[in-house]
């Protein structure tokens, strides 16, 4: 758990970080968003003391990180950067080790571990004796990942960290984060610039503007309920396809019409997102084949005409709020 | 060309153990040098890579240090730290510096800040980060620092033999002094090859995987103190007093030769420039010293000439002597060079030499109020006729002849002149002379003797006590064998002599070199 209170942060006379409060509850992942200058790597970087906060309190775990040894309570918070940082100097076996070095763990526990995630982050094993720079640049972004992993730290920061790779790599990774299951109990904070990375992997998004919070809340809060024109502007460009990704059949299934029974059907689970359920639906010729989806006992039809339809009820329901 | 490389060959194998005692020296006093400058180098470094705001007056400082020209560093250091190795290793370690410093701080600002942004924020301490992140990635820098600050310490240690702290600079000065290319070849050959080796080793250490950077840690410091040790400081032996000799003085008949063999005085040398001689006579670090007598610090440093009971030092008379060639293409040009003859004393000279020596007087100034003193001095003419170039060698008495030489020829005829000073020793002015890079500088009898044309020992013994034979004999040799003209003598004779400080002299009644063999030997 992280909480910050009234936060600031001074360089001179310019204000990096204006006196912002949240928190990231226990495996939470909150991104905060912004254009660059906006204060939020300072904000991330703040939490882990690489940027001392002039004004305010933050706590890690219950523990005011101003009233421990800095170099301490780095080692129990993850922290991944954008420019993976790995050490030139050390293989990967021996990057993903260096926190339970410095906690001094015996030699088989690091040995294991290592091992662990190397599987776990679908990397081989013979990697492990390879130096970074012998690595792809998602391998490295990888790698990165399980140094920040390696000794269990219940809270993880990221700065950025798929910002150094091609936008394909990029998607890919993006999807196997997702999945893995050592990142879904952790509480994360991870810093990003891209609406799109913000929205996938953040139960909240906090968008952030000249060192202040501009809105904090859930992908949904913020495209259908921006509080002001900046948070329109932001999410403008992208906002139909963000808006069907972000609902989801089970945010529509009373608005759907019940199924009709027949054979032929194909089932589409309820946790998909209108935009993945658009995208199965056009993939399929000629509309030979239907499609339900089944959510304890009830059937609702899928059709483009009518999930369109509940789309347009569901976003109406947000103006009337 | 065989010829040559044998008797190269034979010098060395001659003087092997000199040359093996020399070479240890050289080794030790380059790497005892490099140790402490790495020593203090290399903290100073990583400290202004974290004091940012002293990056630059402390690599200012150390980038001062290194343009200071090393002989005169060498030279700075005398007063504080006398002479012999501690100056010498004090000045060195200065010139190491400035690559050391500043390769120690480029490494480490060098280290991509994501690196040790990560190592920060995994929670490393700061001494973690240093020696486990940033002084491993920045070795290869250091290394190269290191390396850089190696070859330029070999190059100048030889310098140190100006100093008496030895190494191979006493082959290649001595060489220089005494017309002798093989002892120049023995030391300069193996001081560029110190260079190569020890470049090529370090190359190597430098490219030496980073992962290994942990082994050159240890194993730097262990090797550069096993080749320190090499620098056995000259040990104690034999007489109390101590005798400081020029390369030149080392090496000559007239010199050091000449004092074994004819007075067997056995006394403790060091090598030492005549540059610094004096003052380290006067400052007591030195007891006996070879001089010239007409030197001005003669007067200005209190010494006394000790008398050469058995002649061993020849005359020294001062003459311009000048290409052939030259003289018939300008015929004008002797009689206005053979105005001053005649002109100068020694007392004369000394004078002149004190007012430049040691009241620091421009070699110009001083030679344009003596010729207006003596009535000679003429405005100078339109110097249209053509160009005479003279040379002089690396001393004050030299520098305000060719000033008075210039001066003559201007007023006296229409020619101009260009001088080029300071051409080291006798060797350089003369082989500039026979290659027509000069057309005359001023020498001395007994130099154009013992140094130039060298004749059997028979033939030295047999005019060596009478000044008139030994300018004969010169000037029709010089003449057969060079083309080159010695002209009247100046007047003075600027002998060889052996010095002491005079208040010593006295306390312990020594008065001739005799006297001083005899204290040495009771003593």
């Amino acid at each position: 758990m992280i909480r910050l209170k009234n936060v600031s942060k001074f360089y001179k006379s310019t204000k990096a970080v204006d006196d912002i409060s949240f928190e990231v509850k226990e495996g939470e992942t909150v991104v905060l968003l912004g254009t660059s200058g906006c204060g939020k790597t300072t904000t991330l970087r703040m939490i882990n003391r690489l940027v001392e906060p002039s004004s305010g309190k933050i706590v890690v775990n219950g523990q005011n990180i101003l009233e421990q040894p800095a170099e301490k309570m780095r080692r129990g918070i993850g922290y991944v950067l954008q420019h993976h940082g790995l050490f030139p100097h050390y293989t990967v076996a021996e990057n993903i080790s260096i926190v339970p070095n410095l906690l001094k763990w015996s030699k088989d526990k690091i040995i294991n571990r290592t091992r662990e995630l190397l599987e776990k982050l679908q990397l081989s094993q013979t990697l492990g004796d390879l130096y970074p720079s012998q690595l792809s640049g998602g391998q490295q972004q990888r790698v990165g990942l399980a140094r920040a992993l390696a000794a269990y730290p219940p809270v993880l920061l990221m700065d950025e960290p798929l910002g150094a790779l091609d936008p394909v790599t990029r998607v890919g990774i993006r999807k196997e984060f997702t999945t893995l299951d050592e990142l879904k109990r952790k509480t994360i904070l991870m810093v990003t610039h891209d609406v799109q990375e913000a929205f996938e992997l953040g139960d909240r998004v906090c968008l952030m503007d000249k060192g202040k919070i501009v809105q904090i809340g859930k992908a949904t809060d913020l495209l259908f309920n921006p509080i002001n024109d900046f948070v329109r502007s932001f999410i403008k460009e992208q906002h139909f396809q963000l808006e069907l990704e972000n609902i989801f059949i089970n945010d529509i299934w009373s608005l759907l019409p019940k199924a009709i029974d027949g054979t032929n059907e194909n089932k589409i689970s309820p946790e998909n997102s209108l935009w993945q359920v658009l995208e199965t639906v056009s993939a399929r010729q000629q509309g030979f084949e239907r499609f339900v989806s089944i959510n304890n006992n009830d059937k609702k039809q899928i059709e483009i005409a009518s999930l369109m339809a509940a789309y347009t009820q569901y976003k109406n329901s947000f103006n009337h709020e | 060309m065989n010829e040559q490389q044998q008797t190269l060959w034979n010098f060395m194998a001659q003087q092997s153990d000199k040359l093996l005692q020399q070479t240890l020296a050289h080794i030790g006093l380059t790497f005892i040098s490099l140790f402490l400058s790495i020593l203090i180098g290399i903290p100073t470094g990583i400290w202004i890579s974290r004091k940012k705001k002293w990056s630059g007056p402390v690599l200012g400082i150390a980038g001062i240090l290194q343009t200071i020209p090393s002989i005169a560093l060498l030279g700075f250091m005398i007063p504080l730290l006398g002479i012999g190795a501690r100056p010498a290793i004090v000045a060195l370690m200065l010139y190491a510096f400035l690559p050391i410093i500043r390769n120690t701080y480029t490494g480490i600002i060098g280290v991509n800040a994501a690196v040790t942004d990560a190592a920060k924020g995994m929670g490393m301490s700061p001494s973690q980060i240093l020696f486990k992140v940033e002084l491993p990635l920045a070795m290869p820098v250091i290394l190269a620092g290191i390396r850089t600050a190696t070859v330029i310490n070999v190059g100048v240690a030889t310098l140190a033999a100006y100093i008496a702290a030895g190494g191979l600079g006493e082959f290649i000065f001595g060489g220089i002094a005494l017309n002798n290319t093989n002892m120049i070849l023995a030391g300069a050959i193996p001081a560029a090859l110190l260079a190569i080796i020890f470049d090529f080793l370090l190359a190597k250490a430098q490219h030496f995987n980073i992962k290994k950077a942990k082994t050159a840690f240890i194993a730097i410091p262990i090797i550069l103190i096993a080749l320190s040790s090499f620098y056995l400081l000259p040990s104690a032996i034999g007489s109390k007093m101590l005798a400081g000799f020029t390369p030149e003085f080392m090496g000559r008949s007239d010199g050091y030769l000449g004092l074994k063999n004819k007075y067997g005085l056995n006394i403790r040398t060091v090598v030492i420039s005549d540059a610094v001689m004096y003052k380290a006579a006067y400052e007591k670090q030195l007891d006996v010293i070879s001089g010239y007598s007409t030197d001005g610090r003669l007067k200005a440093y209190d010494l006394v000439v000790l008398k050469d009971d058995k002649t061993i030092f020849p005359p020294y008379y001062a003459a311009p002597i000048v290409r052939e060639e030259v003289l018939e293409k300008y015929p004008e040009l002797e009689p206005a060079l053979n105005i001053l003859s005649g002109k100068i004393n020694d007392s004369i000279m000394t004078e002149l030499n004190y007012r430049v020596d040691y009241l620091k007087q421009s070699p110009e100034k001083v030679a344009r109020d003596f010729l207006t003193q003596q009535k000679l001095y003429k405005k100078p003419r339109n110097g249209k006729k053509g160009i005479i170039q003279m040379g002089s060698k690396i001393f004050g008495e030299q520098y305000i002849l060719l000033q008075i030489y210039a001066i003559l020829l201007k007023g006296n005829t229409d020619l101009s002149v260009e001088t080029k000073t300071g051409l080291g020793g006798t060797k350089i002015c003369f082989d500039a002379l026979t290659n027509d890079q000069i057309d005359l500088y001023p020498e001395y009898t007994g130099t154009g003797l013992l140094v130039v044309l060298q004749p059997d020992n028979h033939t030295i013994q047999s005019i060596i006590g009478n000044k008139e034979s030994v300018f004969d004999f010169v000037q029709k040799e010089f003449m057969r064998k060079y083309h080159i003209k010695w002209l009247k003598p100046i007047g003075f004779n600027n002998a060889y002599t052996l010095m002491m400080r005079k208040k010593q002299a006295s306390d312990l009644k020594i008065r001739t070199i005799s006297e001083l063999k005899m204290y040495i030997d009771d003593n």
